[in-house]
């Protein structure tokens, strides 16, 4: 299937550097002079993306789609044979342009935004760590290498949201992430464990050459889906295990930046693109993925538009925007996914950076209400960030809009309620991204003392870039009603297999973005008119609501149910056991035993006192007894 | 050889038992109810000798020279047994400043 690409071998390069900086960072983190560990560890990866865009090139001049890089044999066991192999194809390749492109920006905004921290050589050492594992999740060439980094990117992400672990509630934050992700993960290894009964083998290119013989929703082919998608749900925070998410937000701004907004949330989706062949055999598992993301999607953005908190805004925005990948994922239209999960990790990602200099900037404070007029304080915050929220609102030329456009356009060609809901939702968006940008920028200052002031240039040049790239990020996908040719979905279509639909003509669509267009308009108009022109200000906290809103600050009470159904029965037993089982019944069996042996070593002992006649005595009267017993018989 | 033999049977073979018997005794007494080590060593030769005594008493009677052969061996062993044993008598000495066995009590657990 592929012959060698000569310099193809440079791809144990991209993971490599990150491990290094990992380990000069991680080991010698206390030697290392204070912010040393930013440097080193921005530099890596910033050579990890210097070779995966050599690594662009090399295959694109081998004028072949995809490439095996070997690195040892890992696992051989009688006819098992899993090698420790990467797959260097155009999936995989935007998937590392994205992570280190995106990852060096980040980890050198890191340098400024984290130059107070005493702990902050173990931060980047920490960061290295995810930013390899990640690379390992979307370059290794079989599911089981897939899932190494698959659990690298949970440790680290467990790592870096209990980060400052001084705090409980942080720890507390980490743990459900963790717990929520093991919950996803069990669902995923039960999956490589069907897969590898079923196949015989855990190799992407020896399980789709087997699957692409296979029957259209046959039973286990959709169990198998089912199951990975169970973990792609906790990874990338869909319902039903989505509230981990804006806990994270505990972590340190560039953390939520890289790992829960551009990287590691969307590990799912870029799990289930790559299983395209498989899914494209479950119709029944795309549309219980279509259904997750479109719900995730509303309730998501429903959620964002009363949250106060500056990051838990964009977290709900993250969760929601991974629900519209999931929509095209559900559609089949798995290119579209990845797209927008691109353009997605420069946008969200430039949110995040832009919000962690505000907070930066206003030392510490997160709470929307507080904050207002930083437009003229902070220019060029205020710039990017305004850039980023028109492109996540879908305001064309903006990279959001081609993407988002796509989706929505995919909706409206498998059925109208979706596009509408679709849309719905989009508008929700718009909505609370822009009432977030008013409250943030405009007005006036609410927080007194504080005097803002726009951040070192460490920061924002990595802002400025991010912007330029959420600016122009979608003419690389630029469909052909606007003259373009779809250069990104093509590039994919080697790697994954969107299905492919009944095109709508170009005057519906034209109809279509008209109309998003004008709604997008109206809405910003609405937040505009409440939250600058009438200055209103969210409610305080603990005021008397409505149904509703109570029901939506509250976030459908949805964390509470968990509560209610997993947490207090789990620790009601937890509690039972312990107090009944545990201390009456197993402590006491174990103590005894200890306490009986004990007992009988103080009855012995006192045979063994060390004197020496004694022990005679009783050779003697052993051997005459002995002598007895053997005369008597 | 053969007159050896001959003059050993012409002592009845229950005298020879009696005797290793009561030299058995006097020495397992010893070893028992002393507290002097080198009586204590003396008597265990003493018991060894009885044996002796006794396994050339029947070789004797049986007139199988195996036995009296054997008693070399015992002899060889005994000898190394004392030069052990007396060895360890003189760190006894040299270390508590008697020869006493209920001194050497600290060779527990």
């Amino acid at each position: 299937m592929v012959g060698t690409i000569p310099n193809i071998n440079l791809a144990w390069l991209v993971p490599a550097f990150p491990l290094i900086g990992f380990l000069i960072t991680g080991l010698a983190g206390k030697r290392l002079k204070h912010n040393q560990g930013g440097i080193i560890a921005s530099a890596m990866i910033f050579l990890s993306f210097i070779v995966s865009v050599v690594l662009f090139y090399v295959l694109r001049n081998s004028g072949q789609d995809s490439a095996t890089v070997t690195l040892f044999n890992w696992i051989a066991v009688g006819n098992m044979n899993i090698p420790f192999a990467f797959l260097i194809d155009h999936l995989s390749l935007t998937m590392m342009l994205v992570v280190t492109g995106v990852g060096s920006l980040i980890h050198i905004y890191s340098i400024g935004y984290m130059h107070d921290d005493e702990r902050v050589n173990s931060f980047f050492a920490q960061m290295n760590l995810f930013t390899f594992s990640m690379l390992l999740l979307v370059m290794g060439a079989n599911y089981l290498v897939l899932f190494i980094g698959w659990e690298g990117v949970g440790l680290c992400s467990y790592l870096l949201i209990g980060f400052w672990f001084r705090n409980p509630a942080f720890n507390y934050a980490a743990r459900k992430a963790f717990i929520m992700n093991r919950i996803g993960d069990l669902g995923f290894i039960l999956g490589i464990i069907l897969l590898f009964f079923t196949f015989k083998s855990v190799s992407f290119s020896e399980i789709f050459a087997q699957a692409s013989l296979m029957h259209t929703g046959g039973p286990i082919i959709t169990l198998i889906t089912l199951l990975l998608l169970v973990g792609a749900v906790g990874k990338s925070a869909q319902i039903p295990l989505y509230t981990w998410l804006p806990d994270a937000m505990a972590g340190p701004t560039p953390v939520s930046a890289l790992i829960h907004a551009a990287t590691m949330v969307t590990a799912g989706i870029y799990m289930i693109a790559r299983s395209s062949i498989l899914y494209n055999l479950a119709p029944i598992t795309l549309n219980v993925i279509t259904a997750i993301g479109l719900t995730t999607a509303i309730v998501a953005a429903i959620i964002g538009l009363r949250q106060n908190d500056i990051k838990k805004v964009l977290a709900y925005s993250t969760v929601s925007q991974l629900g519209y990948m999931f929509l095209a994922l559900g559609l089949g239209a798995y290119s579209s996914a990845i797209f927008h999960l691109t353009t997605h990790a420069f946008f969200k990602a430039l949110l995040f950076l832009g919000a962690g200099s505000i907070i930066h900037a206003m030392g510490g404070e997160q709470d929307i209400r507080k904050m207002g007029g930083l437009r003229k304080k902070m220019p060029i915050t205020y710039l990017t960030f305004l850039a980023a929220t028109l492109a996540i609102s879908g305001i064309p030329p903006f990279s959001g809009f081609f993407s988002k456009d796509m989706i929505l356009s995919k909706a409206f060609e498998h059925n109208v309620i979706l596009y509408i809901l679709a849309l719905g939702g989009a508008l929700l968006t718009c909505f609370y991204m822009f009432r977030l940008l008013y409250l943030v920028f405009f007005g006036q200052q609410r927080l007194a003392g504080a005097n803002p002031h726009e951040s070192p240039k460490v920061m924002t040049i990595p802002l400025i870039i991010l912007g330029v790239l959420s600016v122009f990020g979608g003419f690389l996908n630029i469909p052909s009603l606007f003259g373009g040719n779809l250069s990104f979905s093509n590039f994919l279509q080697s790697a994954v297999f969107s299905k492919v639909s009944e095109k709508i003509s170009s005057s519906t669509e034209i109809g279509l973005i008209i109309l998003s267009l004008v709604l997008l308009i109206l809405v910003i108009g609405i937040a505009y008119r409440t939250y600058v022109r009438k200055a209103n200000l969210p409610a305080e906290d603990g005021l008397p609501m409505t149904a509703w809103s109570r029901i939506v600050t509250n976030k459908f009470y949805i964390d509470k149910t968990y509560t209610v159904a997993f947490e207090k029965p789990y620790s009601t037993i937890s509690n039972f056991l312990f107090n009944k089982v545990e201390t009456k019944v197993l402590n006491p069996i174990v103590d005894g035993i200890g306490e009986a042996t004990s007992r009988m070593g103080a009855l012995t002992r006192k045979l063994q006192r060390g004197n020496m006649s004694f022990y005679f005595f009783a050779m003697v009267a052993g051997i005459l007894l002995f002598i007895v017993f053997i005369l008597t018989i | 050889m053969k007159d050896i033999s001959s003059a050993i049977q012409l002592i009845p073979l229950e005298h020879y038992i009696l005797l290793s018997v009561a030299l058995f005794s006097i020495g397992l007494m010893g070893v028992l109810f002393r507290r002097n080590t080198i009586i204590i060593l003396m008597c265990i030769e003493l018991m060894f000798n009885s044996v002796n005594l006794l396994v050339t008493a029947f070789a004797a009677y049986h007139s199988d020279p195996s036995g009296q052969v054997f008693v070399f061996f015992i002899m060889i062993v005994a000898a190394a047994e004392v030069a052990v044993g007396l060895s360890i008598l003189v760190m006894m000495k040299r270390n508590v400043d008697s020869v006493d066995i209920n001194l050497l009590n600290r060779l527990k657990w």
